[in-house]
């Protein structure tokens, strides 16, 4: 019994640890099971398989329709957020100002701060400026509030990167605009890219802002939002999980940049575009 | 393969008194044999360093008996028990850490501390034990400071003050001084070596630093890829390396090969009598046995060769030449610093010093 | 090395949208609370009455102390899970690790709505569960107050936050050089003592934040209380939303609003505070 007590087996804690596992799954796997459910959602156990309600939903426009405005959403949100998260990660590393400390805190607060803040802030905002409520709306609350998370990721990236090399960039000659072309920028490729999934992610999934920001068409989330008050059908079963085999395909790309940004020395972080899986 | 390391007269003096008794302990991670069947004594009251290049398993031995590794196969003994079957925190062994490993939420009293609360001891007793500790390694006026607040050489000493409070019989010392810069290192070895004397516990250090290993030790344990490679005094080993590797990592040497035929050695340029069985043979010659001889006379035993300087390295009170001698066999030659040498000259060495080793 | 041009480019973009689309909309929603409504419209009339009137309500204290409630439940909650499940794969997972800690963190990145969705399939009385319940005849009837109820927010807020109080005390534990631990036991210490000693302790930073994540994006969700919550699950941010929307009183709203930011700035700073204290580099 030579004790290795603080790593070895500890079977006690082992069980409680698949238990929250069990805790954290369940839900997915019940969800999922009962979108291939004939008698729709409810009861036990589920006993007739169908793919009845993924045929209705692939039928069911408005929830494309909302879909299509999602997207569109998450991907403007994407390039806003990443545009100036990417500015301000560069002005917290490198430049000083006065009220960088409180700039720093408000760009992060959305990050924290619960939605519904936000979200009403932004409304009187529209209001106060006259703004129709509209996607456009919907895509400055995610834009702007994403900008927290392009910031943490970026600025993270800055602080990992060797200052050297743009030193030795405006040594051989580069311009400062060139060195920010040229290593800056290729330097934080896998932050950008990493940061953008997570935006887009965060954007498609939004629902606290968006709630109070939103016109006429529907995000996704809202779309469901609005058939849940109606009740609840095994089609919303259906759409979820499409929704969680997305973010899982997302995740699985995630990881493939992460362990490569890990992986990666510092003397190498050109990784060839072509190359991500 | 298990070296069986050679027997100088230390060794059985460590058995009559062996405080700790490695018997055959070996250690394997996944295909790799770290360590292959160790049998090491160490006598109460010795200070005895485990030498060796990183990966020869110096460390691995270290943790076996503190007990953060299991071994795969043997046994260790510490005063008439079992140790490999108790658990880290029954064993009389503590442990300095090669990077101290202070808990960096508590104040260095606390720190020091800590093996005695976990123990129960009566409160009163702690206070006065943990200043007793921290006033031996002169760390009294900084009991409040968190580690963070000290510099490297005082959280060396706070980590000695650590592991000492506890009144280990062993005291193991996993390169403590490696994270040192050099004066401070210097000055370490000597308090800590005076320290040794003073509380008199029986120290296990290990470094991969020779000189070190020479200054402080009474015996020193050179380990290599796992296996013992020789265990002797500092002296001994030094005078007489029983292999090429001991002769090539404990102090400068020329390794001379060649041959023994005929009751004559012959290595490259350099012939002299010897008597043995006609066969290869390695020879260990240390740089300080060669001198220079200005006047060409011989001494008995004595073998002169002619050789040329190519180059010179001034040290101080001596001096380091790089000679060659015929058919490009290098040598190297301290000699008492006497000012810029260039040509040929006779060097001479005595045959006695010309070691024969193992390769 | 920067030039004063190059900072300033950089710089003033984020600055002006920053300010623009963030600072001004939530100093307008203190503005607003500062504002009075008079038959159905926002006056400009600056006073303190909605201040007053959130003081002297007892209804909007209570909703306050039973969010915290529920906010400090969930957090209870996903420590008990997530510490352990930390601890688990920190010192006890061997080579299963990485697959593990990726296990926790993709419900991450699944939807909000898609998993408070999920439990409100298997709370319902016709859901899930009722039906397992009476499928192994331990119920005749279905149970109604599984759904719709403070319990179920609780549940399906402890659900979302466990990832996210997992992560920093993850982390914290991850970073505890393995060195401590065996230099504590080489003291002495047994197990539960390591832990207590030294884990535990050099475990804070990341426990505050995963304390202050779970206890503040709880306190300001409106969301799970009107998925499962029902009237008995209300809390202050639906409150907020129905003066924003049916109530229309939006100065009464922001000033709750403002209720609501100052608390959770004041917990940030709070946990910033604690957190300087157990940092020991």
């Amino acid at each position: 019994m030579t004790a290795k007590p603080a790593t070895g087996r500890a079977p006690l804690l082992a069980i409680y640890a698949t238990l929250v596992f069990a805790f954290i799954y369940l839900p997915i796997v019940v969800l999922i099971l009962y979108s291939f459910n004939r008698d729709g959602v409810g009861g036990f156990p589920p006993r007739h398989f169908t793919w009845n309600w993924y045929s209705q939903l692939f039928a069911d426009s408005s929830i494309w329709d909302s879909v299509l405005s999602s997207l569109i959403v998450a991907a403007a949100s994407v390039v806003l957020a990443l545009t100036l998260g990417l500015l301000a990660a560069l002005a917290l590393d490198r430049a000083t100002f006065p009220g960088k400390i409180l700039f720093r805190r408000l760009v992060l607060l959305p990050l924290i701060l619960p939605g519904i803040i936000t979200g009403l802030s932004l409304l009187m905002f529209a209001v106060f400026a006259g703004v129709h409520l509209s996607l456009l709306t919907v895509f400055l609350g995610h834009g702007t509030a994403l900008i927290s998370v392009a910031t943490t990721e970026l600025f993270a990236g800055l602080q990992k990167m060797d200052r050297a090399q743009e030193e030795a960039s405006l040594d051989l000659g580069a311009t400062p605009w060139q060195t920010f072309w040229r290593v800056t920028l290729p330097n934080l490729q896998l932050s950008l890219i990493a940061a953008g999934l997570l935006i887009f992610t965060l954007s498609m999934d939004e629902i606290a802002v968006t709630f109070f920001l939103i016109g006429r068409d529907n995000t996704l989330p809202l779309e469901i939002w609005g058939r849940l008050r109606r009740g609840i059908t095994p089609e919303i079963n259906a759409v979820s999980t499409l929704i969680f085999a997305v973010s899982v395909g997302l995740i699985v790309i995630w990881y493939h940049l992460r362990a490569r940004s890990l992986s990666g020395t510092s003397q190498e972080p050109l990784e060839q575009p072509g190359e991500f899986p | 393969m298990s070296a069986s390391p050679t027997n100088p007269p230390e060794q059985s003096a460590a058995e009559v008194a062996a405080l700790l008794e490695i018997r055959n302990a070996a250690k394997r991670f996944g295909a790799v044999d770290v360590l292959k069947s160790i049998s090491l004594n160490i006598a109460s009251g010795e200070f005895l360093t485990l030498l060796g290049e990183s990966g020869s398993g110096k460390t691995t031995l270290l943790r076996l008996i503190a007990g953060f590794e299991p071994p795969t196969a043997g046994e260790i003994w510490m005063g008439g028990e079992r140790l490999d079957a108790l658990p880290p925190y029954k064993r009389r062994v503590n442990t300095v850490f090669q990077n101290y490993a202070l808990f960096p939420h508590l104040s260095a009293r606390d720190n020091v501390a800590y093996g005695l609360r976990v123990k129960n001891t009566p409160a009163s007793e702690i206070s006065g034990r943990v200043e007793e500790a921290l006033r031996m390694v002169k760390m009294q006026d900084f009991a409040t400071y968190r580690p963070s607040k000290l510099s490297g050489g005082q959280q060396q000493r706070v980590a000695l003050a650590r592991a000492l409070v506890n009144r280990p019989q062993l005291l193991l010392l996993d390169e403590p001084l490696s994270a040192l810069d050099a004066n401070l290192r210097k000055q370490m070895q000597s308090e800590l070596k005076s320290l040794q004397r003073e509380i008199g516990i029986t120290f296990l250090f290990v470094t991969h630093d020779q000189e070190e290993a020479m200054a402080l030790s009474d015996r020193i344990a050179l380990l290599r890829d796992g296996a013992l490679e020789q265990v002797a005094s500092p002296r001994e080993i030094y005078a007489h390396p029983a292999t090429a590797y001991t002769a090539q990592f404990i102090g400068q040497t020329n390794l001379l090969r060649g041959e023994i035929r005929g009751s004559m050695a012959t290595c490259d340029a350099l012939r002299w009598p010897l008597e043995g069985s006609d066969g290869p043979v390695t020879f260990s010659l240390r740089p300080e046995a060669i001198r220079l001889c200005a006047d060409g006379k011989l001494e008995t035993n004595e073998v002169k060769f002619r050789a040329a300087v190519r180059q010179q390295f001034y040290g101080g009170s001596s001096e380091l030449l790089e000679v060659e001698c015929g058919k490009g066999q290098v040598l190297r030659v301290r000699i008492p610093a006497r000012g810029p040498l260039t040509g040929e000259h006779d060097f001479v060495f005595s045959m006695a010093d010309a070691i024969r080793v193992r390769e | 090395m920067y030039s004063r041009a190059y900072k300033s480019l950089v710089a003033i973009p984020p600055l002006v949208w920053v300010g623009a689309f963030l600072l001004l909309p939530y100093a307008l929603m203190f503005v607003h609370s500062l504002w009075a409504v008079r038959e159905s419209a926002i006056v400009h009339r600056w006073n303190l009455d909605n201040y007053k009137t959130l003081f002297t309500n007892p209804l909007y204290a209570e909703v306050l102390f039973r969010t915290m409630r529920i906010a400090a439940s969930v957090t209870i909650c996903s420590i008990l899970l997530g510490y352990p499940l930390a601890y688990y794969l920190a010192f006890h997972a061997g080579r299963r690790k990485e697959l593990l800690y990726q296990l926790v963190i993709v419900p991450l990145w699944v939807s909000y709505l898609v998993r408070g969705y999920a439990w409100k399939t298997i709370l319902g009385s016709d859901g899930v569960l009722n039906g397992f319940l009476q499928y192994l005849h331990l119920t005749r009837e279905p149970v109604g107050f599984f759904l719709y109820s403070p319990f179920a927010v609780v549940l399906m807020l402890t659900h979302i936050y466990t990832p996210f109080v997992f992560l920093p005390i993850y982390a914290a534990l991850e970073h505890i050089p393995r060195p401590l631990i065996e230099a504590s036991q080489d003291l002495g210490a047994g197990s539960l003592q390591t832990f207590w000693r030294v884990i535990f302790p050099l475990s804070m930073p990341g426990l505050l934040a995963g304390v202050t994540f779970a206890f503040v994006l709880s306190l300001g969700d409106f969301l799970a209380p009107l998925l499962v919550g029902g009237p008995s699950g209300t809390m202050i941010a639906n409150v907020v939303q129905s003066l924003f929307g049916a109530a229309f009183d939006w100065p009464l709203g922001a000033a709750i609003s403002v209720g609501i930011l100052v608390i959770t700035i004041s917990l940030l700073f709070l946990s910033e505070f604690l957190e300087k204290r157990w940092v020991f580099k």
